[in-house]
């Protein structure tokens, strides 16, 4: 039987708020230009991301398409990364153009902006695909095919949108309340659907990866490729393993000290021992397989957490006053048909914003603290919110009655 | 035990800290004699209350609230006012003869004014003495190095002559360190707590009628409670609620406490054009002192230097969250607070506004900081210095 290692990595960065003040708001509108030394600076991130992960990460994924022909992979990148790779960090734009360059690397569909308007605005929710679709194929020279949606927040309706878009495929995440006695190894069709078909995380073999890698406390540490091919070759009944995870997890959450960069490194060389054995993108596994069953997903199911639900962004009332304010305020704002104000609103959809204002994390360990650059999930609201009211400023400027 | 002061006859958080403690120390069956500079019905079974006064005084009477002046009226009828330096000599003499007439394991005295006693009391009768300072001088008088350098000695004295000493906060520590060179391993801390089933509870009357009809047209409230003084940086609050009112003008700010800083206060907000939303209370016990808690939206405790601040913790325990100054010990307990440096005015105001406008805010810290209050309690603090206890009797550190 042929197996396929589905790798698909996902690049993001949100445009952080800095510590805007309500003395701000009505004054200045630069939400988004924190000083450099600041923890919330976006250039000063991107600069260091691009430094630990992005450059050294696409050098080793470049040098494994140059030495083995059979190695492929799938990616989701944001526009609001893409821009800021445009403007701070043009050689690790470059980067990922070389590898898209060599054929065999898939850019996958998203929102440009990291939204949740899917839940919110299915208006502005297309409006955002088509933006990203339009970067993509500005940046890359492909059109997406298989469609991610933000956190990979999925239920039966976001497919059923993809299928009528579309897409011939759908990420989710393998979770076993909705597979039941499946396995994720398999190609699936979603409910209610005709066309598409549904590729679902093996958050078992993706999390070995993305979180317990450089965990010496873990009984399978160290993982090594020889050990983790070993792994799939003895999974008996299996198309597909799904990695999906965080590019940020080669070189940013998992340091290089930790073995990452030759685990990657040599993943092709054991993988590829076995014949059968390939590697695929995302689009290619859902044309070489039939879908094996209907996977019917009526509740909103998200890659994070261990509720894996949208809790960590819309959990308390801060998190859906803050977003229930700002799309509230969209027809107003894309009203005013000033490109400033629509973008700067658009930034402030990014689901970052409310997962910095998550307060799980006090009690839920500390994978959210680390990933949020404010001192707590008060500060990251009270900045947010005070962008809101500037927002609110700059409609009543043109008159608008807020 | 030393101390000062305990309720209801204290002028602030000590005699609050020194009740609960020995509350709490009594249930793990430690036997207390509590050493008092004046004489008062208290109400307290759990521990013996003795005044050290002169013997041929009858009664001891504090004259006022604060760190202020005590009367004497001795057999002979007659009345002697004697002044707070005056106070806590008398209150060695008598400590140090209480010393010499009981069985007793260990001295533990709270804050400078019981330190003479103290070390009186370890020079007559032999035993270890552990010093626990609830404020330093450098916090009292607002400034690092600063305050009555009469205090001062009296402070720096105590902590290298005693056998151990114990700080309210890591902050508190810190501070001891730099003001007077104590090795860090002498110094333990135990944090203040506080026990929500301990805490009187509320009525459904509420005590502040005009307030809660302003709430129902949309106003919102702050509330800071406590003593007056430069320590607690009212002032600065004070400037920021002049922020406040001009971006959210339906925000009240209520001030429960007195101090040498009343008047000063009192002017300032009306100078600065907003006397109309800054009330003043004055001093308040009970049902009035709870309420005010209860009433408000977000409690601002703005100390330049706040050894614990057990005050944050009480408005947790009526309902309302807090904005602390990151200068304060009692951010060491609890995560759920909103911080701020006491110096900036601006950003104590941003924070302040936010609460003030979005509801979600308040209620989001509110729950969380709860469910961590829920966790405090004092019998953990009381078992940190039991264990101190034994490793001074045994004298093995475990």
């Amino acid at each position: 039987m042929s197996k396929a290692i589905v790798l698909y990595m996902h690049v993001h960065q949100p445009y952080r708020v800095r510590h805007y003040t309500i003395f701000d708001a009505g004054k200045t509108h630069d939400y988004f230009d924190a000083p450099y030394d600041d923890r919330t600076s976006n250039e000063r991130i991107v600069h260091k991301v691009a430094e630990k992960s992005y450059l050294p990460t696409n050098t080793r994924l470049l040098e494994l398409l140059r030495d083995h022909p059979e190695f492929k992979l799938s990616l989701s990148i944001t526009g609001t990364v893409l821009e800021q790779l445009e403007k701070w960090s043009p050689e690790a734009l470059r980067s990922f153009q070389e590898l898209t360059a060599t054929g065999r690397v898939e850019i996958v569909a998203e929102t440009y902006h990291h939204s949740l308007a899917f839940f919110y605005s299915r208006e502005e929710f297309e409006a955002q695909v088509a933006m990203h679709r339009e970067k993509v194929q500005e940046l890359f020279g492909q059109t997406p095919q298989v469609f991610r949606n933000t956190e990979l927040a999925y239920n039966n309706d976001l497919a059923y949108w993809a299928d009528k878009a579309g897409y011939k495929g759908i990420l989710a995440e393998g979770w076993d309340k909705v597979l039941g006695w499946r396995s994720p190894n398999f190609v699936y069709r979603p409910a209610y659907t005709d066309n598409i078909r549904l590729l679902m995380k093996n958050y078992k073999l993706s999390d070995d990866i993305a979180f317990r890698f450089g965990d010496q406390n873990w009984s399978e540490w160290p993982l090594t490729a020889d050990k983790f091919s070993h792994w799939l070759n003895n999974t008996g009944d299996a198309t597909n393993f799904n990695l999906f995870m965080d590019y940020e997890t080669f070189g940013e959450h998992q340091w290089s000290e930790t073995g990452i960069f030759d685990f990657l490194k040599h993943l092709p060389d054991q993988w590829l021992k076995t014949p059968g054995n390939s590697f695929m993108t995302v689009s290619e596994v859902i044309d070489s397989n039939e879908a094996k069953d209907v996977v019917d997903v009526p509740q909103t199911i998200t890659w994070a957490d261990t509720e894996r639900d949208l809790s960590a962004w819309l959990g308390n009332g801060m998190q859906t006053s803050a977003i229930t304010a700002l799309y509230d305020m969209q027809t107003d704002i894309l009203n005013t048909g000033d490109l400033g104000l629509i973008d700067d609103w658009r930034k402030l959809q990014t689901s970052d914003h409310f997962y910095y204002m998550c307060t799980k994390w006090f009690n839920d360990g500390d994978i959210h603290a680390y990933f949020s650059p404010y001192e707590n999930p008060y500060d990251a609201f009270i900045a947010f919110m005070n962008a809101y009211h500037d927002m609110k400023f700059r409609l009543a400027e043109k008159g608008v009655t807020v | 035990m030393l101390g000062w002061e305990l309720p209801p006859h204290n002028s602030g958080g000590l005699g609050v800290a020194c009740y609960h403690l020995c509350k709490a120390l009594a249930r793990k069956d430690i036997d207390i004699e509590f050493i008092l500079p004046y004489t008062a019905e208290h109400n307290i079974d759990f521990m013996r209350i003795n005044a050290a006064h002169p013997q041929d005084v009858q009664t001891v009477l504090k004259a006022g609230i604060a760190y202020d002046s005590f009367k004497y009226v001795k057999h002979s009828g007659e009345v002697e006012s004697i002044d707070l330096f005056g106070q806590t000599a008398i209150y060695e003499e008598a400590a140090a003869r209480i010393a010499g007439q009981t069985e007793f394991d260990v001295i533990h005295a709270h804050d400078w004014l019981t330190c003479r006693a103290a070390l009186r009391a370890q020079e007559v009768s032999g035993k270890p003495l552990v010093v626990h300072l609830h404020s330093i001088e450098a916090d009292r008088a607002g400034k690092a190095f600063g305050g009555n350098p009469f205090v001062r000695d009296i402070e720096e004295l105590a902590v290298h002559m005693a056998d151990r000493v114990i700080a309210v906060s890591e902050h508190t520590k810190q501070g001891i360190i730099r003001e007077y060179g104590v090795p860090a391993d002498k110094i333990e801390v135990v944090h203040n707590s506080l026990n929500i089933d301990d805490m009187q509870p509320l009525d459904d009357d509420n005590a502040y009628k005009y307030i809660a009809a302003m709430k129902a047209q949309g106003y919102r409230v702050v509330v800071n409670v406590g003593r007056l003084t430069v320590q607690k940086g009212v002032p600065n609050l004070i400037k920021a609620a002049q922020h406040v009112v001009a971006r959210h003008p339906k925000t009240l700010f209520l001030i429960v406490g007195s101090g040498e800083q009343d008047f000063e206060l009192i002017e300032q907000a009306a100078s600065l054009g907003i006397a109309k939303n800054v009330i003043f209370t004055g001093f308040l016990r009970g049902k009035r002192w709870r309420d005010a808690f209860a009433i408000a939206d977000l409690y601002v405790m703005p100390s330049i230097s706040e050894p614990f601040g057990i005050t944050p913790l009480e408005a947790i325990g009526y309902g309302t969250p807090a904005l602390i100054s990151k200068q304060s010990g009692v951010s060491e307990v609890l995560h759920n607070f909103l911080r701020v440096d006491f110096w900036d005015v601006n950003e104590m105001a941003n924070q302040i506004t936010a609460v003030m406008e979005n509801d979600s805010l308040r209620d989001e810290l509110q729950t969380n900081a709860y469910r961590e209050l829920q966790r405090l309690s004092w019998a953990n603090s009381a078992d940190k210095l039991i264990n101190i206890y034994d490793q001074q009797r045994s004298g093995v550190y475990a």
